[in-house]
């Protein structure tokens, strides 16, 4: 692979396939990083509790949009210029800011509503949901 | 191909949007509502970042994802901090008796 993309870096074709694997790394990342924020969206409509809507938002929102970014940032290179790379760099550098700051905040989030009493679920609220939850789908 | 790559994933972002927000609607607490518009504005610097790809100008449209990432980290410690439970304001006058704990031997 790394001589595919010298070879291509020489050639300054952006057809070549170096650039055609890279770039299909890119899209395919992108793709995962959709995939992942789907699973956020359906955690955030259907969980029951704050905690459980907590734990989708927060993981799958910090992986998704690590990869989306990642994703974007191996598609829009296209040559081995100084402000290529630069760009790659700030792209990797947002994503390392959001690798850090999204987890920060949702445990201040969490930490926050466990102080202001805001109780999980038990098993009993479990089945209280559960049993409305019968009775109106079957009536 | 970039374009359109663009283009979808950046739709597709939009689409996905629409159940964060039923969320920070119905929101039964006020933290639902922050933690939905926390993941609502990670997601701005992704589609900012899009944006930048359609206009051609990533290098300026990355700065400006970088800044809003920045208040949106700041905008969700403010917010927890602010609803975060303090003393209220009988108590603050009328300090409680200390529990009773076990006597030191």
């Amino acid at each position: 692979m790394i001589e595919l993309l010298a070879n291509s870096s020489v050639s300054e074709s952006a057809n070549s396939p170096g650039w055609f694997l890279v770039h299909s790394i890119g899209v395919g990342m992108g793709i995962l990083g959709l995939v992942f924020f789907l699973g956020t969206a359906v955690g955030m409509v259907r969980f029951p509790d704050f905690y459980t809507r907590m734990h989708a938002a927060g993981k799958g929102d910090t992986l998704s949009t690590m990869l989306m970014l990642t994703g974007f940032g191996l598609v829009m290179m296209e040559d081995f210029s100084l402000s290529s790379w630069l760009l790659l760099l700030k792209i990797l550098g947002i994503v390392l800011f959001i690798f850090i700051t999204t987890p920060t905040s949702s445990h201040a989030l969490m930490r926050a509503a466990f102080e202001d009493d805001e109780m999980p679920l038990g098993e009993k609220d479990l089945k209280k949901l559960r049993k409305r939850s019968r009775k109106s789908t079957f009536k | 191909m970039k374009e359109w790559f663009a283009i979808i994933m950046g739709a597709s972002l939009l689409v996905l949007m629409v159940p964060i927000l039923y969320r920070i609607v119905v929101g039964p607490t006020g933290f639902d509502r922050i933690l939905g518009v926390n993941v609502i504005g990670t997601k701005t610097a992704v589609i900012l970042v899009i944006i930048g790809t359609l206009f051609d100008r990533v290098d300026m449209f990355v700065d400006f994802a970088i800044a809003y990432a920045l208040l949106n980290f700041v905008g969700a410690i403010v917010v927890s901090r602010y609803f975060n439970r303090t003393v209220p304001l009988q108590e603050m006058e009328k300090p409680k008796p200390k529990p009773r704990t076990r006597a030191k031997t």
